[in-house]
Order: C-alpha cells, then structure tokens, then sequence
C-alpha cells in the first residue's frame, strides 16, 4: 500500500514537471476500480465508462491541487464521485430534489410490525436474477446523493466525515442521505427478500 | 425504554449511531426486544444485498481504451515550469565542497522565489512548483532517515558471526527504489545535475539494501557505513532536503501572498 502511495506520488510529480505521458500510469492503475464506483453510481456500462474519462479529464486538468501527502486514489475516487453525480442529475434532475418521500416510502413499518423472517443471513447470501433485478430497481429509487452516500458508505467504506466532504454536505445531511437510501433499500427490497427466501 | 425509531435503528445498524442514538439503553435495548433485534438484522441484510450489486468486469482493453480517450482530451502540459527552475539555484553549489553546499542551502531559502507578478499563470507554476518540491522533499526525508538508521546501527559486540537485524530499513529502502529511479530519471532528462547526481548515488545502496537479507553480519554493516560516510551521503542529501523544504516554504508563503 506504502509503496503504491509513494509510486503514484512520483507519478504525480512526473506529470506536473511536464512529462503528460507519466498520466497514463495512473490511469492504468486505477480506471478499473473507477469504474466499479461509476457503475455501482450510473448501473450502465456505457455511462459508466464515460463517467471514468470524465473523471481522469478532470483529475488531470486539477492535478496541480492535489496535496501530495493525500492519498491519490482516495482522491480520484472522491474526483469520480462527483463526476458520477453531476451525470446523474443531468440525467434525472427531478430525483435530487429534496421532496418528501413518497407516502407509501413514508409508511414505515414498527419494529413490531416486522415479523421475524427467515431470508438466509449474509454469510449464504445468493442473490437470485429476481432479486438482483429488484436491487437495481431499488437503487433507481434513490436521489444522486442518496445513491452516492450509499455506495460511498456501504460499498466502500468510507466514514461519514469523508463522505460529507466527497459530496460538500454537512454530517447531518450526509447521515440523513445514508438512512434515507436504507430507508427506501428496505421496502424495496424486503418483500422480495421474505418472498425468495 | 419505547422502542427506538427508524433511524436510530438504521444508523445502529450501519455503525453510525452518533451520540444521540448510540445511548447504552440503545444497544441494551436491541439486546433484548426480539423484534428491534430482528429489525436490525433485516436491515442489514437489506444493505448486503444492495451492496452486492454485480458489476461487470471490463474487458482487458478497458484500461488502454480509457487512456487513448483521456489522452486525447488533455493539454500538452503548461510549458512554464520545468524542473530546471527550481534546481537551479543549487546547480551553483553543485560543484563546490560540501562546506559550500550548506551555505548555498542556507542562502537559497532565503532566495525569494521570483520577481511577483499578478499574473494567475504563474501562481499556477507556483502551486505546482511547491507540490513537486513536497514531493522531492518527502522522498529524501525518508531516504535520509534510512541513512541515518543504518549509519548508527550498532554492531553487536563479539565476534564476526554476529548478525544484525535491518529488515525494517530493507523494507523501506525497497518501498522508496522505484520513486528514486522516478525522479533521477526526470531530473537527468531535464539536464539537472545536482539531483541527478545525489539521487543517483542513492540509488546503488538502495538497491543493494532492498535486495539484501533481512540480518547481515556486522561486517557487512560496517561496509555500508563505510560506504555512506565515503561518499558524504547522509550530508548530501540532508542538505539536499533541507534546501528542497527551504524552498517549500517560500513558495507557499509566496503562493499565500498572491
Ligand atoms: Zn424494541
């Protein structure tokens, strides 16, 4: 890890005293895990793909912000991200607005109301063609920012702290996005989970 | 205590409950109300399986695909910064004793970076500037700190058979190899000598460390000390550090200032 920090620091460093070509390193580098963010952001290969040139584009164009003692990958991640965003709500702009959820996403069952089911725990978790369908349709349902915290959080990992400055909100709003998508997750997905159990 | 709400259980669940929602009732309260407890596990269970979102693996030309489409989006880099700039001032007391070298490190941090214009170009170059100089300047730090680890190992006392353990210099001289050969080749390419030179006699010991055993015996310690104290290294390049961070510094103060 120590090592691949430091090679991409003197990557860096290469391609700001003028060497444009010392870029390609990083890109080879790191575009494959780029584009698993983008997917996991955009759920189509294409757009994904796109989102990832976008994202070098620009990491180039600021390469002379980046604080060499950061992490570069962390840092193209969160460059990644934002490209991811910005698609998205271009894409669908009604989505990311803060309205209300639905009345339906607002009928929350009780913890009483949960009756105790018997979906497999995640150690035997296969997902079925139906599920993974509703998984997409689940995650369709969520606001870019939404989208983004959870992946940011869930997929990835990443703390809150971090993902309030990825995305330029304040703690409060980036936990409310997190526990508004696991909010929305959930009845989506839980009927379907019970049912293919 | 009534049972806990939505978020609180969602963000319990996730490991982010925060002062508010991370109260001892909370978790003893999860622990034993069956249906909070199975709440929680449902929802964990919801994030697995929408974190498990298959994504398909691009094909082996993905990465030279995205960087033939990137290259052709991208400026040739600004023309107006080169490592010669920055070195150059050293280059003077490349050639002198190292008595010279320390007063010439001394006096070029005090050297102010340019002549200032308003210029946002050169603000640019400045920024750049004072990145590669962190860089560099971190690069020997740690080449340093190695220096200085193995020039004040101690052989153990004995006789010859007597082994010491520099596994954790090994370690890192192999971790800094490949930004030496990175920076002596950019610095040799850009006709700088005075790093090219350091950091190419650097280079032999930190190959020779990086391939060595993790115990020698103390002679052939003593044979690296040897060599390190001959060539003047450790001082070469702690003056070399301390100019390239001299620098640093006046470059950001310039850059704060415009
Ligand atoms: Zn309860």
């Amino acid at each position: 890890m120590t090592r691949m920090d430091d090679s991409d620091a003197a990557q860096v460093a290469l391609v700001l005293g003028g060497d444009r070509d010392a870029f390609r390193v990083l890109v080879e580098r790191h575009s494959r895990r780029l584009f698993r963010l983008a997917y996991r952001m955009i759920g189509n290969e294409q757009d994904a793909e796109e989102i990832v040139q976008d994202a070098l584009v620009r990491a180039y164009r600021k390469l002379d912000r980046f604080e060499s003692r950061a992490n570069f990958g962390t840092w193209l991640y969160r460059i990644c991200a934002n490209c991811a965003l910005d698609r998205m709500r271009k894409q669908r702009p009604e989505k990311d607005h803060r309205e209300p959820a639905r009345d339906e996403d607002l009928a929350a069952p009780g913890p009483l109301d949960t009756a105790p089911s018997e979906a497999p725990g995640p150690d035997r978790l296969v997902i079925s063609a139906e599920l993974g369908a509703g998984v997409r349709t689940a995650m369709e349902s969520l606001s870019a920012t939404e989208r983004a915290a959870f992946v940011m959080r869930h997929v990835d990992g990443f703390s809150i702290e971090e993902i309030a400055k990825t995305l330029d909100l304040n703690i409060g709003a980036t936990k409310n996005s997190v526990f508004r998508a696991v909010q929305k997750l959930r009845r989506h997905l839980e009927p379907l989970m019970s049912a293919a159990k | 205590m009534t049972h806990p709400d939505e978020q609180q259980l969602i963000e319990y669940a996730a490991g982010d409950a925060t002062r508010a929602t991370s109260s001892p009732e909370l978790a003893q309260h999860v622990g034993v109300c069956a249906a909070c407890r199975e709440s929680v596990e449902a929802l964990r269970r919801v994030v697995a399986v929408a974190s498990a979102l298959e994504v398909p693996e691009p094909d082996p030309g993905y990465e030279g695909r995205t960087w033939r489409r990137v290259a052709d989006e991208l400026e040739p880099p600004s023309a107006g910064f080169t490592w010669r700039d920055w070195f150059s001032i050293r280059r003077v007391a490349a050639l002198g004793a190292m008595a010279v070298l320390v007063i010439a490190a001394f006096l070029a941090g005090r050297y102010s970076p340019r002549p200032e214009t308003t210029s946002t170009a050169l603000a640019t170059t400045q920024v750049r500037e004072r990145i590669l100089l962190v860089a560099v300047g971190d690069h020997l730090d740690r080449a340093q700190s190695i220096l200085l680890e193995i020039s004040n190992a101690e052989p153990l006392a004995g006789g010859a058979e007597k082994t010491v353990d520099i596994s954790r210099e090994q370690k890192r001289a192999e971790e800094l190899l490949g930004a030496n050969r990175l920076y002596r080749q950019t610095a040799q390419r850009t006709g700088d000598a005075t790093v090219a030179d350091v950091l190419g006699e650097l280079e032999p010991l930190l190959v020779e460390l990086a391939n060595s055993p993790s115990e020698v015996p103390t002679s052939e310690l003593e044979a690296l000390q040897k060599r390190i104290a001959a060539r003047g290294l450790l001082l070469k390049v702690r003056v070399l550090s301390s100019n390239v961070h001299e620098r640093e510094q006046a470059r950001t103060k310039a850059g704060n200032k415009s």
